[in-house]
C-alpha cells in the first residue's frame, strides 16, 4: 500500500515511459465522436494489451479444446495454457502455490462461494460479519445473503469525512461473535487504500479470518497475500487489463481445504455414484462446469505483463496522476472532490455544484473523455456523504497528465453549458 | 458542442434551474415514487385526481437537468388534463424520444415538451427524460395509491 503514496512520484514518473504503454493498448489509438479517447473509467473496467489481445486469439485459433478431460494434443496444450494461466495469477499474488488460485467470474464470485461455504458451514444466529462502510455491493450483499439464511448479523465499520476507516473503529468491532471480516483493499467509489494489514493483524489476534476485495488494488500497487496476512483475496481479471469473465479467490490452502464446494458438475468431483460423490482436490474442487479457458489465459498472459511493467512503477505514475489531478479538480470553482483519504489510489471522485453527475457525464463523453457518475456500486458509501451519485475519473497506467489536462477542460465546458 | 445545444436547450436548463411544481402536496389522492438506479434520480410524484381529471400535480426529487426539467414540463402539460389526455401525451413524448435520431422530430402536438426532442440523439439519457412520465403512468393506471407507497 505505501508504495502508492510513499514513492517519490516526480523521479519515478520520469522514468517511466506512459507513451510505449500507450502503444501497446489498440484501443487507445481510436476517437469517440471525433475526438481522441480519454478513457478515464478505468475503476470499472480496463483496457486490454495487445499480448493480451494476442493470446485470447491464438488460444481459440490454434489451441482451442475442453480442459482436464481430452485424451488428445489440443486438450493436453489447452489444460496447460489455462492451468499456466493459474500458475502466473498465484506468481502475482505472491501465493505459495497454485493450488491457492481458484478461478472465478471475477471478485463477485470470488466473494460469493467465500460467503455461501461460510454460511454453510461457520455462521450461527447470532454471530457477526464485519464489513466497512467503504465496500462496493459485491462486498456487501453476498454478506446480507449469508446472514440472511442464518440469523448472523452484518456489522458495518463507519467511515470518516474524508473517507477512511479508522483502525480503532476496526478494532472496536472485533467481538467474541466476529466469525470474519471482509475488507477492500481500495475503495472502487473514493480510491481509499485501507490499512488491509494492520486489519488482518488485528483480527488475526482474536482468530477472526480476513477476506480482502482486491479488485481496486491488484491493478495498482505491490502485491503479497502472504506478506499482508489475509485468509482470501478476490481480484478481477478484467480490472487487471486482462479479459471480462474470470478473476480469482486467493485462498490458504487450509481455508480452502475446510471450505465446502462451492457448484456441483463437471470437473470438481473425482468420483460419482448415487450414493456417495468425492470432491476433486484443490483447486478444481470450487470449478465447477466448463472453464472460461480463453480467460484463465488471457488472464495470466495479463499478470505477467503487469508484473513486466512493475507495479512500483505503476503506482508512482499513477500517484502523480492523482496528485496532479487533485491539483486541477480542485481549482474549478464549485467543485468538491469527495473522498480525501491521505492513502489514496488514482481516483477522483466529484461533484460540481448544481450539476448532476449524469450531466457532467453526457458533456465529457462528448468531448471523448469516458468515466463513470452514478453511485459506482457502492450506495452506503454515497448516503454517506448525502449524495446520489458523484463523477469518477479513474486512471490507469497509461493515463497522462495531459489527459487530465483535457478532463479538467471539459469539465469547464460543462460549467458553461449550465451557466 | 452543437447536438449537447440540442440537448440542453435553454428552455431545460432554465426548469432545471427552477423547477415548476417542485412543492409537496398535502391533498394529493396519488402518490407514486420514480426511482432511476443507473444515476440515482428519485422522483415522489403527487396528484390531486378529480373525476377523470388531473386537477393537481407537483413532485420533488433530485435528479440530472434532464428528469428534473422533464417532471417540470410535464406537471404543467398535464395539469388539468383527463387522465385519457395524459396518456395520449405521454405516447406522444415517448415516440419524439424514441425516434430514429437522424429524423428531426417536429414534436406536433407536444408544445413545450417539443424541447426535448434533442434527447433521442442521446440514447443513454431517455431513461432520464422519461422518468417522470413512468412515474405518471403508474399513477394513471391506477398501480399506485399513498398506502402502497409510503
Ligand atoms: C471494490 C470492488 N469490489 C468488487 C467489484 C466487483 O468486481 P466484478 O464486477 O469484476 O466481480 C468491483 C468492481 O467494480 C470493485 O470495484
Amino acid at each position: 500500500m505505501s508504495a502508492v503514496t510513499k514513492a517519490a512520484p516526480e523521479a519515478h514518473a520520469s522514468a517511466y515511459d506512459v507513451e510505449r504503454v500507450r502503444a501497446e493498448f489498440p484501443i487507445l489509438s481510436r476517437s469517440v465522436y471525433g475526438k481522441p479517447l480519454v478513457y478515464l473509467d478505468n475503476a470499472n473496467t480496463t483496457q486490454k494489451p495487445r499480448v493480451v489481445i494476442d493470446a485470447v486469439r491464438r488460444y481459440y485459433e490454434e489451441e482451442n479444446a475442453n480442459i482436464h478431460r481430452g485424451t488428445h494434443w489440443l486438450s493436453e496444450k489447452a489444460t496447460e495454457a489455462y492451468e499456466g494461466g493459474r500458475e502466473k495469477v498465484a506468481r502475482f499474488l505472491g501465493a505459495t502455490s497454485p493450488k491457492e488460485i481458484v478461478f472465478t467470474r471475477g471478485t463477485t464470485e470470488a466473494i460469493n462461494l467465500v460467503a455461501a461455504g461460510f454460511a454453510r458451514e461457520y455462521l450461527q444466529a447470532g454471530d457477526e460479519i464485519l464489513i466497512t462502510g467503504l465496500e462496493h455491493h459485491s462486498n456487501i450483499v453476498p454478506w446480507q445473503l449469508a446472514c440472511e439464511r442464518t440469523g448472523a448479523k452484518l456489522v458495518v465499520v463507519p467511515i470518516t469525512d474524508e473517507g477512511e476507516v479508522p483502525v480503532d473503529e476496526f478494532e472496536k468491532r472485533l467481538t467474541p461473535r466476529t466469525k470474519l471480516a471482509a475488507v477492500s483493499h481500495v475503495s472502487n467509489a473514493l480510491g481509499t487504500v485501507n490499512p488491509v494489514k494492520t486489519f488482518i493483524a488485528l483480527a488475526h489476534a482474536r482468530k477472526v479470518p480476513v477476506l480482502v476485495d482486491g479488485a481496486q488494488a491488484a491493478p495498482h500497487l505491490p502485491l503479497d497475500v502472504v506478506d499482508l496476512g489475509c485468509d482470501f483475496y478476490a481480484i478481477s481479471g478484467h480490472k487487471m487489463y486482462g479479459p471480462t469473465g474470470i478473476g480469482a479467490l486467493y485462498g490458504t490452502e487450509a481455508w480452502l481445504e475446510k471450505l465446502p464446494p462451492y457448484q456441483g458438475g463437471g470437473d470438481m468431483i473425482s468420483s460419482v455414484t448415487f450414493e456417495k460423490t468425492t470432491y476433486n482436490v484443490l483447486p478444481w474442487k470450487f470449478e465447477a462446469g466448463t472453464a472460461n479457458i480463453a480467460g484463465g489465459i488471457g488472464f495470466g498472459v495479463a499478470a505477467d505483463w503487469l508484473s513486466g511493467v512493475g507495479l512500483a512503477a505503476v503506482a508512482a505514475h499513477e500517484h502523480d496522476l492523482l496528485v496532479y489531478g487533485t491539483r486541477k479538480l480542485s481549482a474549478i470553482p464549485g467543485l468538491t472532490i469527495v473522498g480525501r483519504a491521505k492513502e489514496k489510489a488514482a481516483v477522483i471522485s466529484f461533484v460540481l455544484e448544481n450539476v448532476h453527475p449524469h450531466d457532467i457525464g453526457t458533456i465529457l463523453d462528448r468531448e471523448g473523455i469516458a468515466i463513470r457518475t452514478g453511485h459506482h456500486c457502492a450506495q452506503p458509501v454515497m448516503d454517506r456523504f448525502g449524495l446520489p451519485a458523484t463523477a469518477r475519473a479513474s486512471f490507469g497506467l497509461y493515463n497522462t497528465r495531459a489527459e487530465v489536462d483535457a478532463l479538467a477542460a471539459a469539465v469547464e465546458k460543462v460549467r458553461e453549458v449550465f451557466g | 458542442m452543437t447536438d449537447l445545444r440540442d440537448l440542453y436547450q435553454e428552455v431545460i436548463l432554465d426548469h432545471n434551474k427552477s423547477p415548476h411544481n417542485y412543492r409537496e402536496m398535502p391533498d394529493a389522492t396519488r402518490l407514486a415514487l420514480g426511482n432511476n438506479p443507473l444515476c440515482g434520480d428519485k422522483l415522489k410524484l403527487y396528484v390531486r385526481i378529480e373525476g377523470d381529471r388531473i386537477a393537481d400535480v407537483a413532485f420533488q426529487g433530485s435528479g440530472c437537468a434532464i428528469s428534473k426539467a422533464s417532471a417540470s414540463i410535464m406537471t404543467d402539460s398535464v395539469k388539468g388534463k383527463s387522465l385519457a389526455e395524459a396518456e395520449t401525451l405521454y405516447g406522444k413524448f415517448h415516440d419524439l424520444l424514441t425516434g430514429p435520431p437522424d429524423v428531426k422530430a417536429d414534436g406536433a402536438g407536444l408544445g413545450k415538451l417539443a424541447v426535448f426532442s434533442g434527447v433521442r440523439e442521446f440514447p443513454a439519457r431517455v431513461k432520464c427524460a422519461t422518468l417522470a412520465w413512468h412515474t405518471l403512468e403508474t399513477i394513471l393506471k391506477g398501480q399506485e395509491a399513498i398506502a402502497s407507497t409510503e
